[in-house]
């Protein structure tokens, strides 16, 4: 079943045309309304004209994280703000958030790319969706919510959080699609089996699961304990959230939705494109957005391209699970987090700790749990534990409140983190990825 | 008239309080009383030394969390009673105690009672009203 049967299977030759006009469209409205930009093409000395098929793309520079930081909050967006209807925020490198802006379209064709997502996975017009990603910036929850809505489906918008609650509705319900991080649905089957339910007692068929890396045997897992059939999503907000790609029946590879998010695969030290089937740098140039385009996007997330031919006859190119990073941002509960905003909340929350700290992420009972060791500064020492506790618990508000994830913040004596002589080791992740 | 105390945090792992104490034996240091109170996560050791300004430098030296900290010191005879007396007089004057040790010192029959509390100033003047002698660094 698909949910555009002629978008998502468009032959070889029709892709190429489509993705040729709407890359020199967009290449043309870039240069024209964003200065970034014009300046940018301009220092590489790439004009409009230059870009005349979608084999030309290579001529155009990257764009970065670090950009969208530059042109905080609003200065990469190409329409004027009458017609941005939405905005959506994920982690910066710092203290200032990742900010997309979406004018209606942008709207409409994310809400299309996750109903062909619901729809590889099984959904149709009788279904119940549970979505419970978080509802708010994060993109998970809305993006997965007006995919549903579009598709003709029965939405629960049950967002994150309070688990017991969760079960109740699935059951009562009887949702037979949830969308939420594959680790949360590891969490939930094992409260639903403490609560005394089996599978038998839900409807679930299907789970689209995003947001954070996972492994097959997560997948194993998921689907031994809730008896469904588990779709991995892709997405991420600067490219419009979930429904970047997802998983078809057949389950080798997320199809991109290759008419509106354009894709390469780039050496991670050489930046230059590499052959299908070789690993490197994931790159999105966004074909048809309005809001805020991006061309050439460095996701950071290594992975690789596959055109063979799928057997459920979508066309569209799919990549294989994220393989890692190629920047520190760590994923936890589904929320991005680099390193370097835990190190701002240190430098400036209180001047009794260092800025030396080290991350310690693992799994327990299925959820992700972030610890972080950080150094009382050298002349420091309480002659009270109520104080050590009170530092500790206005360390980790802070924290909180800058990262969205709470953190067990464990304080250690000055000197006992490792220094390193090059980049320093801040993260241990005991993870199985 | 407050008693100086020094103030270690420590981490649980073993050998860690010995360590401590190597640190002030190779600086010829005296221990002269001393207290821990642990979490499950980390201790404080609280001490008075015969030279915390040096106990301070050296600890911090060998990678010890260590500061200066100010207490009250009492000393009452040491019999039967007198802890009772004291902690009865702090409470019915609603004074809250951080945390107290105390050492007998057979020499002189007396014990030293070591206090902190919310509010020094109420505190010495209400023990000292009722006959219970405040004792200095020196004393100690």
């Amino acid at each position: 079943m698909y949910y555009n049967q002629k978008l998502e299977c468009l032959t070889a030759d029709e892709k190429r045309e489509l993705q040729s006009q709407r890359l020199v469209a967009l290449v043309s409205k870039v240069y024209n309304n964003v200065p970034y930009y014009r300046a940018k093409m301009q220092a590489a000395g790439v004009s409009t004209s230059d870009i005349k098929s979608i084999d030309d793309i290579v001529k155009l520079p990257f764009t970065t994280k670090q950009d969208l930081r530059d042109n905080y909050p609003f200065g990469m967006f190409a329409v004027p703000k009458s017609e941005i209807i939405r905005v959506h925020a994920s982690s910066g490198t710092t203290g200032k958030l990742t900010v997309v802006g979406y004018t209606k379209n942008d709207i409409n064709v994310w809400a299309e790319c996750c109903a062909r997502a619901l729809v590889a996975a099984g959904a149709d017009i009788n279904s119940t969706v549970h979505v419970a990603y978080g509802y708010g910036l994060f993109t998970g929850g809305l993006g997965m919510h007006y995919g549903g809505e579009l598709m003709g489906a029965t939405v629960v918008p049950v967002s994150s959080g309070n688990t017991a609650r969760q079960i109740m509705l699935m059951k009562d319900f009887q949702a037979d699609i949830i969308c939420c991080t594959p680790s949360y649905a590891i969490y939930l089957a094992d409260e639903m089996a403490k609560q005394g339910f089996t599978p038998e007692d839900f409807n679930l068929k299907a789970g689209i699961f995003g947001a954070e890396p996972w492994t097959n045997e997560m997948r194993d897992e998921i689907e031994a304990k809730l008896k469904i059939k588990a779709y991995d999503i892709y997405g991420l907000s600067e490219i419009s959230g979930p429904g970047v790609a997802a998983e078809c029946a057949y389950q080798t590879g997320s199809h991109i939705y290759d008419d509106h998010f354009y894709p390469e695969i780039v050496g991670e030290d050489t930046l230059m494109p590499v052959p299908y089937g070789e690993k490197g740098e994931l790159v999105f140039t966004t074909l048809t957005k309005e809001g805020i385009p991006l061309i050439r996007y460095r996701t950071r997330d290594i992975t690789m391209l596959d055109n063979s031919p799928c057997p459920c006859g979508r066309t569209g190119l799919r990549i294989s699970r994220i393989k890692g990073r190629s920047d520190d941002m760590l994923i936890i509960r589904g929320v991005n987090i680099f390193p370097s905003q835990i190190e701002s909340v240190l430098m400036s929350s209180d001047k009794r700790i260092s800025p030396h700290y080290h991350i310690n992420i693992d799994r327990i009972n299925n959820l992700d749990i972030m610890e972080i060791e950080i150094e009382l500064d050298s002349s420091v020492a309480f002659d009270e534990i109520k104080t050590i506790e009170e530092v500790k618990r206005k360390l980790a508000a802070d924290i909180a409140s800058a990262i969205g994830v709470y953190a067990n913040i464990k304080l250690v004596s000055c000197g006992s983190i490792a220094r390193s002589e090059g980049k320093a080791k801040r993260v241990t992740d005991k993870r199985v990825l | 008239m407050l008693v100086n105390q020094i103030a270690v945090f420590l981490e649980n792992r073993s050998g860690r309080i010995a360590e401590f104490a190597k640190v002030l034996k190779n600086a010829n240091i005296n221990i002269q009383a001393m207290s821990i109170a642990d979490t499950e996560e980390y201790g404080i050791l609280r001490a008075i030394t015969d030279n915390n300004a040096l106990a301070i430098e050296t600890l911090r030296a060998n990678g010890f969390n260590t500061a200066a900290t100010d207490l009250l010191g009492f000393e009452v005879p040491d019999k039967p009673g007198e802890m009772h007396r004291v902690l009865s007089l702090l409470d019915e004057a609603k004074i809250n105690i951080g945390y107290l040790y105390s050492f007998s010192r057979t020499s002189k029959k007396s014990a030293i009672i070591l206090i902190k509390v919310d509010d020094n100033d109420k505190t010495e003047k209400l023990l000292t009203d009722n006959g219970i002698n405040l004792v200095s660094k020196d004393i100690i």
